[in-house]
Order: C-alpha cells, then sequence, then structure tokens
C-alpha cells in the first residue's frame, strides 16, 4: 500500500472524527460530552506513559505527579480574578498569579505552560534517577508524586492546601481535548518509530548492548521520560479546565494505576493499543458505575459499594496478565495494511465457502 | 612505514581489582592495525574483563588504555563505540524484540543528525537520513548474507545466524577494531568452520582489525596470527600459534598445578 493511500484513509476517518464531534457538540447532552472529553484525556495521558513504559521500558509511576503540575498550573493561569480573590481563605493567592488571568483563547498557551513545567519536573525526577540501572526510576517518581500531593496541600498561598481550586473556567472543549488527543497519538507514534524510538526499544531489550551501540542510554531514557511529563502535564491542565476544580486528592496514585491498567491492556509498547484501551477504559468505567449502586435482583438487594470498579478492573488485570499478557495490540501498531489484511481475509475466506459450494 | 605499524590499540600496564580480587593485573598489550589477535586463557582468567576494561563496562584500578593514539581510559560504552571500538557480547545480546533491519539500524543512530524535533514531526531531513538509514542497512545485510531475514524477528533466528547478526550489528557501528567475545562457543565444528571463513571475509571486507576471546583451539590456532595467554589475570604468553601449542607455560595453564611443578621442576 502506498503511502499515499495510507494518508488518505487516515485523513477519512480524521474527516469523519470531526464531524462525530461538530455534531456531537450540537446533539449530546452534557454528560456524553463530557465522557467524550474525559476519554481524550486518558488517551493524551496514556499514549504519552506507554513512550517511557513500554517503549523505553522504563517503569515510571510518575503520571499522576505530572498531570498535576500541569493540572495546577492551568487553574493558576485561567482561573478568573473574581475567583483568585474569594477563593484563597487562609492566605491570599501568591503574586504574580493574583494579578491576571489569560483569556480563553490563551487557554492553548495555558495547557502548553503546564507542560513545560511537568517537563521540569521531569528532568528533577529523571536526572538523579536515570543514572541507574533497575527499579529506582519507580521508586523515585512514585516519590514524586507522592512529594506532589504534599506540596499541593501545604503550599496554601499556591494551592490552597486541601481545599483546592474552583470554579476553573471549562475551556476544554471537545476541540481542544480531542486535539490533543490526536496530536499526541501522531507525535508519540512518530518518535516510537523513528531512529530515537528505536534506540529507546533497544534499551528495553538490553541496555547493556545498546550502550556497546553507540547509544547515550541516559539521554535517550531521559528524552523519553520528559516528552512523557509534557503530554502528563497537558493532560493535567485540559483535566482541570474540564471538572473545572482542582485538589490534591485528585492526582492521586489511583490516577498512575488507571493509566497503567489501561496501557496495560492495550500492550505495552503500542501507542495506538494505548489508545484504543483508553477510550474502552473510560466507556467501562462509566457502564460500571451500576455496580456501585444499590441493585435489586428479585428478591436480593445489593448494596452498592464505591469503589467497586476498581475491583472489577483489577481483576480484569490479573486475567489479562493470566490468559492474554501481550494485551490488546501487543506491541504492534495500528496499521491499515493490518486492517485491509483482515478484510481481505474475510473476503478470501468466504469466497473459498462458495467454491466449496460450488464443487458440492 | 611508521604510520602503518602503529599501534591502534595500546593497554598499558591495566590492572582491575573488584574489591579484593584482582581480575586483571598489570595487563599490557599492542595491537597493530590488521592484525587478527586472539585472547585465550582458562575459565575465570579475566579474559572477558579486559574486553570490558576496553569497551568502558569497566574503569581500570589502574592503567592506561589508548586507541588510535587517544587515552579512551575510563570512557563510557557508547563514547568508545562512536569513537570506533565495537564488540560481539558472550552470551548473545541481540535486541530479541526488534527485527534483524532494526538491530543494525540502532548502530546508525548515533550518526543521525537531525534533531528528536525533526523526528517527532517527520521532517523532510529525517525522512531523507531514515531513508538513507535503511538502505545502507539493507546493503550491510547483503554483505553478510543477512538480508533475506531482514525482517525477521531477531529472537526468533537460530543460534549460529543470531552470532552473525551480532557481528552484523556491531560493523554497523563502523569499528576499526572489532572485539569478538567466544564467536564460536556452542557451534559444531562445521559452524565453526564457516564462522571462521566469516570472520576472515568480513576482515578484508571492512578493513578491521580483530581481537578475539576463543576457547575453541581449532577456530584460535586457525585464524589467528598472533595468540595472548591470560592466567588468574596475568599474560603467561603471547606468540604465533604454534609456539604457543608448545609453550609449557600455556599448557600448565591449561592442565593444572601438578604440571606446573613439573614444568618448573
Amino acid at each position: 500500500m502506498s503511502q499515499r493511500t495510507r494518508q488518505i484513509l487516515t485523513s477519512g476517518v480524521l474527516l469523519a472524527w470531526a464531524l462525530f464531534l461538530w455534531w456531537a457538540e450540537r446533539n449530546l447532552d452534557a454528560y456524553y460530552v463530557r465522557v467524550l472529553n474525559t476519554a481524550a484525556i486518558y488517551v493524551v495521558a496514556a499514549v504519552s506513559y506507554t513512550l517511557i513504559n513500554g517503549i523505553a521500558g522504563q517503569f515510571s509511576l510518575g503520571p499522576n505527579g505530572f498531570m498535576a503540575l500541569g493540572g495546577y498550573v492551568v487553574a493558576l493561569l485561567i482561573l478568573p480574578l473574581a475567583q483568585k480573590e474569594m477563593g484563597w481563605i487562609l492566605e491570599p493567592l501568591a503574586w504574580p498569579f493574583n494579578t491576571f488571568s489569560l483569556p480563553p483563547h490563551l487557554f492553548p498557551l495555558a495547557v502548553l505552560a503546564g507542560g513545560i513545567v511537568a517537563v521540569a519536573g521531569g528532568f528533577v525526577v529523571g536526572f538523579p534517577s536515570l543514572r541507574l540501572r533497575g527499579d529506582y526510576l519507580a521508586i523515585a517518581t512514585f516519590g514524586f508524586g507522592e512529594i506532589i500531593f504534599v506540596l499541593a496541600n501545604n503550599l496554601i498561598g499556591l494551592t490552597n492546601g486541601a481545599m483546592g481550586i474552583k470554579g476553573i473556567p471549562n475551556y476544554a472543549t471537545l476541540w481542544w481535548t480531542w486535539g490533543w488527543a490526536i496530536f499526541t497519538i501522531w507525535v508519540v507514534r512518530n518518535l516510537a518509530q523513528s531512529s530515537f524510538g528505536r534506540a529507546m526499544k533497544a534499551i528495553r531489550e538490553d541496555e547493556v548492548a545498546a550502550a556497546a551501540m553507540g547509544i547515550n542510554v541516559f539521554r535517550l531514557k531521559l528524552l523519553a521520560l520528559v516528552v512523557s511529563a509534557f503530554f502528563g502535564g497537558v493532560a493535567g491542565g485540559l483535566l482541570a479546565a474540564l471538572i473545572s476544580t482542582v485538589s490534591p486528592t485528585i492526582f492521586t496514585f489511583t490516577m498512575t494505576f488507571n493509566l497503567l491498567v489501561i496501557i496495560v491492556l492495550g500492550g505495552l509498547g503500542s501507542t495506538t493499543g494505548a489508545a484504543v484501551t483508553a477510550v474502552l477504559f473510560t466507556v467501562l468505567q462509566e457502564l460500571l458505575r451500576i455496580v456501585e449502586t444499590p441493585i435489586r435482583i428479585g428478591p436480593l438487594q445489593l448494596p452498592g459499594v464505591s469503589g467497586m470498579r476498581m475491583v472489577i478492573f483489577s481483576v480484569l488485570l490479573v486475567a489479562l496478565m493470566l490468559f492474554y499478557r501481550r494485551g490488546l495490540f501487543g506491541r504492534s501498531e495500528f496499521s491499515w495494511e493490518w486492517v485491509l489484511g483482515k478484510f481481505r481475509q474475510r473476503g478470501m475466506a468466504s469466497a473459498s465457502d462458495q467454491s466449496g459450494n460450488l464443487e458440492a | 612505514m611508521q604510520a602503518t605499524s602503529r599501534e591502534i590499540l595500546k593497554l598499558e600496564r591495566v590492572t582491575m581489582n573488584f574489591g579484593g580480587l584482582t581480575a586483571v593485573s598489570d595487563f599490557s598489550l599492542d595491537l597493530f592495525p590488521g592484525e587478527l589477535v586472539g585472547l585465550i586463557g582458562p575459565n575465570g582468567a579475566g579474559k572477558t574483563t579486559v574486553f570490558n576494561l576496553i569497551t568502558g563496562q569497566y574503569t581500570p584500578t589502574r592503567g592506561r588504555i589508548y586507541f588510535e593514539g587517544r587515552d579512551i581510559t575510563g570512557w563510557p560504552p557508547h563514547l568508545v563505540t562512536a569513537a570506533g571500538i565495537a564488540r560481539t557480547f558472550q552470551n548473545i545480546r541481540l535486541f530479541g524484540g526488534l527485527s534483524v533491519l532494526e538491530n543494525v539500524l540502532v548502530a546508525y543512530h548515533v550518526r543521525l543528525r537531525a534533531t528528536f524535533w525533526e523526528a517527532m514531526f517527520q521532517l523532510p531531513r529525517y525522512n531523507r537520513e531514515e531513508r538513507r538509514m535503511r538502505q545502507e542497512g539493507m546493503e550491510l545485510l547483503r554483505r553478510v548474507g543477512l538480508e533475506r531475514l531482514a525482517e525477521a524477528e531477531a529472537g526468533s533466528l537460530p543460534y549460529g545466524q543470531q552470532r552473525q547478526l551480532e557481528i552484523a550489528r556491531a560493523l554497523a557501528t563502523g569499528p576499526r577494531l572489532l572485539l569478538l567475545d567466544e564467536p564460536a562457543a556452542g557451534m559444531n565444528p562445521e559452524e565453526t568452520r564457516r564462522l571462521m571463513d566469516f570472520i576472515q571475509h568480513i576482515r578484508r571486507e571492512f578493513n578491521l582489525t580483530i581481537l578475539l576471546i576463543e576457547h575453541d583451539m581449532q577456530l584460535v590456532m586457525g585464524i589467528c596470527e598472533r595468540i595472548r595467554v591470560l592466567d588468574y589475570g596475568v599474560s603467561i604468553a603471547e606468540g604465533p600459534p604454534e609456539a604457543i601449542q608448545k609453550d609449557p607455560r600455556v599448557i600448565a595453564a591449561y592442565l593444572g598445578e601438578a604440571e606446573e611443578e613439573d614444568v618448573v621442576g
């Protein structure tokens, strides 16, 4: 298949998706729009997370920390001045954030700033821990998330402590969230399939051999972490605008756990796999709300247990690890060749069925 | 004359201690361009440690290492590779999940001039370089006879071909000095013979200096021009294969204490 055909097919799908979003914005009620938005944000977070965990093979537990950074930065930049005056009760909001508020059309700039601050966080956590081989990154990133949690609770002049920041204007429209989602998939996939991605995969397969091939292992690991952190920050920023509030409890380790489930289910190392499972996960999470509400089955009254959804996801994860370890996509990427190959196989199968019938 | 005979690699009284254990002691070695030298010795003699010292896996406790006149002591592995030294490993270390071609392409990454921004946004300069790298990779695979397997997963290749690919991958870094760590390990005599031809072939074709560690005497005696023998981290003999085969110290090192006493006595 030529590059051109692939481009046409992809553009076609993107156009169809844009039409759907245009329709959804006008016809779907707020709840469904919100699910769509959340799905897009999970796509951004999961696809970038798989770059460091799946492609470079470095076990990071950091996305909740990076998302928190992005979330708080966006909140501080776009919160209206009136809110900034009213919201901080214990301590006034620190300069310079108490002097300005970015207008809606500068929202992308705020999100970008969130990503850049997360990049700085990526450097801080990656620089010492990535020089070492092994599980140090996992420990350091986990600690990083906890540090952010503590800071968010205690830097009251910036974060308003445990009360969090409320009344963030919801600038996260479907266009912004899905625009970022598609941009993230495109960029991360390009990177993963480039020479840089190959070097990262080489590190995943064998660090010593990668260094013997001339790869600067430390630099490439740091690159993977920092790019991943950037989009983590973006996802956090979009989330803050979408749910119009940030507080320390939004970006706890549960967030990282959710993303871990997504990228493992999607197939560690597949960016498109992560994107597809991110959407499935969001939808499933909404559908499973049922199990957390009281259910009556005939005479049986089941009480709703909050947190039951996580139990189901955990069981799902264990089952997957036992029976289908490679996840949905394995390490492969979505490709048109594969899709058309499936159709062709089906076509051929039915064709041979018919010829079989004729012979009979 | 002076220029051609100048050593490509020079180890000057290199010592490596691990805690109380001296793995390599006062080891000196001169390699001249185009030579094929064997490094032999009983298990645990410190041969692989010598390789790890040359390639920067370890930094020597004492002593200096020069490559083409430059002091490379303590350089990290990726810089040593970039300087022109490539190696293979005793226990094959391919990128098992990547294809044969990708294994080779990884080695070209250091030469990439496009930045990661250009790769991320698929800008023309990067795409041009990627195409060129793939062409070169295929060309290299053709030269070593692996081109038909380019798309196969490296980890799924039969043993002999994995060895061959590991050497091809090392060649892709564009080395002038190649270090082969037990290339014939686990091979039958027939495979070993083919490997000997292969080593001779790439040595001419790529204009290489080769230092190899080997246990297989058929291979060492068959292709090495000069052999160095290590025992307990100490260099005990050096010379052409015929002389080494008869050297009493070497025989003692391989056959053990009793013989050594006889020899000394």
